[in-house]
């Protein structure tokens, strides 16, 4: 049961998810956190931490990542395969009718309109991720206990370290990560 | 060339591209180009363009479209089921092990601050791929294209619109705009 639970979910997200690579998160985020409640925002925070430092797709590894902490292997497979199943039908399809036709413009008229929605969802689901990390209690409030300015520092440090250096993502995260930890050897709160 | 060598050759091209590629799908798309295109001269240009349009514009990770489109034109059927094993089988033996040790370390508290730490900087790889990519939109300076953007924010942040809704409405409007694009087009003519 859980497992064509886990089916479901991934197919949805396997259908829907239009633009590749960060297009996938606003819908994990839609049927992982919220309709099912299978992983945290600090949880599903990690996953996309731990995606972007290996290789394949979030969405395969969401899915792989996903089925095994709910249900084990056997989830983990029956939402690998939910993702990769409307992939496999839909782009077959569209490779046959392309060998036939040769034509193109609809489905590429309808990405570009799609384009903005999609950077406009993946906005939303960076501010899922960034208000909790700045804001304790997750809701904005400048009041000391609940703002957290560590946080915010490193953030902007990684900003600069991404625009203006162009430094490589996983090596930006990693850094902040570190810093993480010094800090919190440094002040005595790991022992 | 004999068939099998064909499907051997789609598998572990891609089972390699996918093990040892970082950076995403579009990352990979290119590497199958090289690899198909100017290597083994088994796709020509064109066509690989098209097929790599294919691969984008679908739903789904764009590494796997990639993988698909490649084994449907060189074998078929046959084709896309090894592409697709190829494809998936890295991230998922990767991710099963992550998944492992993620349990295991999860409540090891130099991992805890580790993984707080890169919280902002994942925010901040977030926030710079939504800067370049709504960059893109803003510079279209296609009114229809700017209002899909902030519609679509809105009704995701303040109404919480089911992201499959937005899609599928948005969707609707792109292909009655092509539509109507086309048939001007053939007006004209």
């Amino acid at each position: 049961m859980i497992c064509f639970q886990l089916f479901l979910a991934f197919l949805q997200i396997g259908m829907f998810s239009f633009g590749g690579g960060y297009a996938a998160m606003p819908l994990i985020q839609a049927q992982v956190i919220e309709k099912y409640g299978w992983l945290t925002v600090e949880e599903f925070t990690n996953l996309i931490t731990i995606s972007e430092m290996t290789p394949g797709p979030i969405a395969i590894n969401s899915a792989t990542f996903v089925g095994n902490q709910v249900a084990g292997i056997p989830g983990a497979l029956a939402a690998t395969v939910g993702c990769i199943l409307p992939s496999c039908i839909f782009v077959t399809l569209l490779a046959w009718i392309y060998v036939k036709y040769r034509n193109l413009s609809l489905l590429q008229g309808t990405l570009t309109a799609l384009r903005p929605a999609v950077v406009a969802m993946i906005a939303n689901a960076g501010l899922t991720i960034l208000i909790p990390t700045f804001f304790r209690s997750g809701l904005i409030s400048f009041a000391q206990s609940n703002f957290q300015i560590r946080p915010v520092l490193l953030f902007v440090a990684a900003i600069v370290l991404l625009r203006r250096f162009k430094w490589d993502p996983v090596l930006v995260m990693v850094l902040c990560g570190v810093c993480e930890v010094a800090w919190q050897l440094v002040t005595g709160a790991l022992v | 060339m004999k068939r099998s060598s064909v499907l051997r050759k789609v598998f572990f091209s891609t089972l390699y591209l996918s093990t040892f590629t970082f950076g995403g799908g579009y990352v990979i798309v290119t590497l199958l180009k090289s690899k198909f295109v100017n290597e083994l001269h088994w796709i020509d240009e064109d066509e690989m363009l098209d097929l790599v349009a294919i691969a984008q514009s679908s739903p789904g990770a764009i590494a796997v479209n990639g993988s698909i489109v490649v084994g449907y034109k060189l074998a078929g059927l046959p084709g896309v089921v090894l592409a697709v094993l190829g494809a998936v089988i890295p991230p998922f033996v990767i991710l099963t092990l992550v998944s492992f040790f993620y349990t295991a370390f999860r409540e090891n508290t130099v991992i805890q601050s580790l993984l707080t730490g890169m919280k902002s900087g994942v925010g901040a790889v977030i926030a710079s791929v939504v800067w370049d990519m709504g960059s893109g939109v803003v510079c279209s300076k296609d009114l229809l294209l700017i209002g899909i953007m902030v519609a679509a924010f809105l009704a995701n942040y303040y109404f919480k619109v089911n992201v499959i809704i937005i899609i599928l409405t948005v969707i609707v409007i792109g292909v009655i705009r092509t539509l109507i694009r086309e048939r001007r087009k053939g007006a004209q003519k």
